[in-house]
Parts: C-alpha cells; structure tokens; sequence
C-alpha cells in the first residue's frame, strides 16, 4: 500500500509538476521558492496519501499544499502577503483545476525557461527540472555531466530570473517568432539528447525523448497554429517511431537501409504525418518542417530502396538555405548520391573536406565509404571505414563502422 | 525595478567618424533619451569621457593605491550608462536594443539591487 502511494505521488508529481510550479510561479514570481515549497508539498503527500487515499485531484492538492506553505514561508521573512492570498490560498483547490489561466501558465514557464537572458546549457537543464519533474540527478546522468555542477548551473538561472527579474510574460508578438524558435531548440535538443544512442542509462534516454515530446504536445496545443511547433513535433514522432528497429539484438546501430521496418511504429508514423499534414497549407517553410518532410517520406518508403531520394534530396536543397551547416550539406550530398548516382556524391566530398569543421568528422568518412561501397570499390571503402572508425568518439558508433569495415573485408559471395 | 543600461563601445570607432557620422549619432542619442523621457522610465544618465582620463584607486594595506587607467584594459569601453525604471528585464532589454550605441558595440543591462 504504502509502496503503491509512492508510485502513484511520483507519477502524479512528473505529470503535474510543470502545471502546479507554473501556477506558484505566477503567484510569488519566485523559482526557487516555489519549487521548495512543492517539494514540501510531494513530501506531505508522501506521509499522508498512503494513509487518507490519493486525492481526486492530485495537482490541485499538491498547489493548495504548496501555496500555503509558500504563504507560512514569506510570512515568516516578514513580507506582507495580501489579504487577498489569505484568501485565495483557502479556497476550495478544486476551483483553481483546469483552468485556462494554469496552462498559459505553463506555456509562459517554458519561455522563461528558454529565455536567451539564461545561459543556453541552463535552459535545457532548467526547462526538464521545472516543467518534466525530472530531478537533477536524473538530468545530471541523463546528459552525463556531474550533479554538483548541473545543481550549481540550476541556481544560478534561478537566480538570475529572480534577481534581473525575467519577465513571466508571453513575448510580445513581433519577438514571438524568435523567442519560440530558441523554444522549439531546447525541446528538440532535449529528444536529440535521449535519441542519439550515445551510451548512458538507456531507460533515462528513453525518457528524454518521452519529455521532450510531451513539451512539444504541450507547445503545439498551447500555441495552436505555429506551422513550426507542429513541425517540430512531427519530426519527433517520426524519429521515434523508429525507436525499436534501430538498434540490432546485439546493441549495434542500424542504418534505415538496414533497419526491419515491420518495427517501425505505426501509430507514431501516423500521427507524425498527421501533424505534418497540419503544417504544409500554411506554407511557411521552416528548418523543422523541412526535417519532418523528409523524416516522412522515409517513414512512407515501403522498402530502402523505394525511397524517394529525389524529393529527400530537393527538400535537404531546402533545407540548406535555412540551416547553412556543415552536417546538413553532408546529409545534402548523401541524398544528391542516392538521387543522382554515387559519383556526384564523391565529387562533392572531395570539396567538403576543405571545409575545416568537417575534414575531421567521422561522418564524412562514414558517408564516403559507404558510396565507395556502393560503387564496389572496396580497398577504397575499406580505407575509409578504417578512417571513420578512428575518428568517431560515440562507442556505438564507432561499433557501427568497426563492423562495416569487417564486413568489407569478407571475400564477396 | 531599476536596471542599469552600462554602454560599451570601442572608442577609436567614434573617433574615426565622419563629423556628418557624429552629428547624425548625436542626434539619435538626443531622440533616444527623449522616447525614454516620454515613456516615463529615464530615471538618470550620463555621457562619460573618454577612458583616457580615468584613474583607479584601490586600498591596500590601508593606503589608497591610485593609479592612471581604467579598472581593465579592454578592446570596448564603458562610455555613458542610462538609468531605467523598468517593469521587468525584458522591458530593460528592449530600450537596450534601441539604444544607438547597440549597433556599435554592446549593451549590458545590469539589475540594481532594491
């Protein structure tokens, strides 16, 4: 019983978390109190719930629980607290379920998380810490750096909110679309962090990605309408309907050539499209549009070789004009490659190795010795996977290239 | 709130500008503080001169050390601040970005203690 009251106060606290803190912050304008006073809070419920039963609604216990004691703290500094909280915090919690004004609060949460005002290695952190109930010892193995620090980095920008004041306000509307891109960043650096197979706890990645996605629902239903969130979103159900069949029994990473697409989720590819679906009539473009396009046409390929390379490679054109980076030329020349044949691909890596940020990257190697595979030039693809393999830092990468390169190496049946 | 509006530009890069450059930047300085003055959060405001004539004191061991020079030698100098009475950093970041100099060098935008 007792072990049940635990698992249900954890599971109410990660999905309520963000909810219940947006609202304290709205109320004292204070990060940090309102995540002690909610810590408070989980702790009453820890010793009461399992004796009275779990509320009929958890989240509005939890805020009730958390403003009083936010009120008892503030009293006790000597701050005035008006009559009018006195009054509010007596009110029946179940007034305050639900309404409007929470969820814009949330909304406005996630922007102070994402303001450019905060060290951007902070906002990741601080965005899954207030709004993902992830504790910081999670997020601290989670992106592998060590708690003390991440802790330190968290209160500094808790800091920095309270003390420069960050306003905990929607941007105004002609900073909106900029200050939703950084936004749309962090959301996505968070799935990236947890899909890049980078080692670490994987039950952690998993919940990365689960987070980050459920940040981009929260988004997409808060600012309804934005062709880029619903881009963004799709692009991430479309990377994780792939979650399963990327990786062999064996741990190793698989490329989508190689990957069972029987394992591929469904019900993510259809809704990831659906969403997409949403987003092209505005045709307003974007970097996550884009993404999502061509995550979507591979999702639609019934095989690797059905796929459509020369929309993917049209689309990565795109692309390229909004996001002029290095590894998106690259994808750019491996798409070119499968669309327009190996050769054009190789002319063009020759003349990205002079780009200096990619001499070095194992990718590029990686994507050379796989055209030179292609057109059957094993000495030379043997060489570049030898190359690649030296260069990639990622063990399971590194594992990937290890066995292309051995696989190089058997006598052709 | 009060915020600190601390203006950081190289002054070599006034000092090589046209005098029609000069009096054009001039005249954005006088509209600037006048938007400031109407929106009723100009709360002080200074031009400094320039870091040539600054000196530093420090006490040590109970005498003051003074010296020629500015607190660091840096490649951008501090060259006038404005004080606002803004409702939030975000409101004290937008008047940042409309000050003239933000163009030309860099604007930091400081909290006062209450």
């Amino acid at each position: 019983m007792a072990g049940d009251a635990i698992a249900a106060v954890e599971h109410v606290f990660r999905l309520e978390k963000g909810r219940v803190l947006a609202g304290l912050m709205r109320r004292f304008g204070d990060l940090g109190l309102a995540e002690d006073v909610l810590q408070e809070a989980c702790r009453k419920a820890l010793e009461l719930w399992p004796r009275t039963g779990i509320p009929d609604y958890p989240a509005a216990w939890l805020s009730a629980v958390a403003r009083n004691a936010a009120l008892d703290h503030l009293r006790r500094a000597g701050r005035s607290v008006s009559d009018a909280e006195a009054v509010l915090s007596c009110l029946p919690a179940a007034v305050m379920e639900e309404t409007q004004v929470i969820e814009d609060d949330r909304l406005r949460l996630l922007f102070i998380c994402c303001h450019p005002a905060l060290a951007p290695e902070a906002q990741v952190a601080l965005a899954l810490r207030t709004l993902c109930g992830l504790s910081t010892a999670e997020i601290a193995r989670a992106f592998g750096v060590a708690e003390t620090a991440l802790s330190q980095r968290l209160l500094r920008a808790r800091r920095k909110i309270a003390e420069a004041r960050i306003a905990f306000e929607l941007p105004p509307e002609q900073e909106l679309q900029s200050r939703l891109a950084q936004v749309l960043h962090v959301i996505y650096l968070v799935f990236s962090e947890g899909y890049c197979a980078s080692g670490g706890d994987t039950l952690l990645r998993a919940d990365l990605c689960a987070e980050a996605l459920r940040l981009g629902r929260l988004l997409d239903s808060l600012q309804s309408g934005q062709p880029e969130v619903q881009g963004l979103l799709a692009l991430m159900l479309l990377q994780a309907s792939r979650g399963p069949a990327r990786l062999s029994p064996g741990g190793e990473l698989l490329t989508l050539e190689e990957q069972d697409r029987r394992l591929w989720d469904d019900v993510l590819i259809a809704e990831g499209l659906a969403v997409l679906a949403l987003a092209l009539p505005a045709r307003a473009p974007g970097p996550y549009q884009l993404q999502a396009a061509i995550a979507a046409l591979h999702a639609q390929a019934p095989t690797a070789s059905a796929t459509d390379w020369r929309q993917i490679s049209a689309l990565y054109g795109a692309l390229l004009r909004h996001k002029p980076e290095p590894m998106i030329l690259l994808n750019a020349v491996i798409a070119c490659a499968m669309a327009h044949g190996a050769e054009h691909g190789l002319a063009w890596l020759v003349r990205l190795e002079a780009v200096p940020s990619l001499a070095n990257s194992h990718y590029l190697h990686a994507a050379r010795a796989d055209l030179l595979r292609r057109q059957g030039d094993r000495p030379g693809a043997l060489a570049a996977y030898a190359r690649a393999a030296m260069l990639a830092s990622n063990a399971v990468e590194r594992q990937y290239l290890l066995r292309r390169h051995g696989e190089m190496r058997l006598p052709l049946v | 709130m009060e915020y600190m509006i601390l203006i950081y530009a190289d002054e070599a890069h006034y000092e090589a500008m046209a005098e029609g450059q000069m009096a054009s930047l001039m005249a954005d300085f006088v509209s600037y503080t006048q938007a400031l003055e109407a929106a009723g959060v100009l709360r002080g405001g200074a031009e400094l001169a320039p870091v040539g004539s600054a000196t530093s004191v420090r006490v040590r061991t109970g005498k003051p050390v003074i010296t020629d020079g500015p607190f660091a030698e840096t490649k951008e100098q501090l060259g006038g601040y404005y004080l606002l009475d803004c409702a939030n950093l975000d409101e004290a970041l937008a008047w940042a970005g409309r000050c003239p100099a933000a163009s030309l060098g860099t604007i930091e935008v400081r909290p006062v203690t209450a």
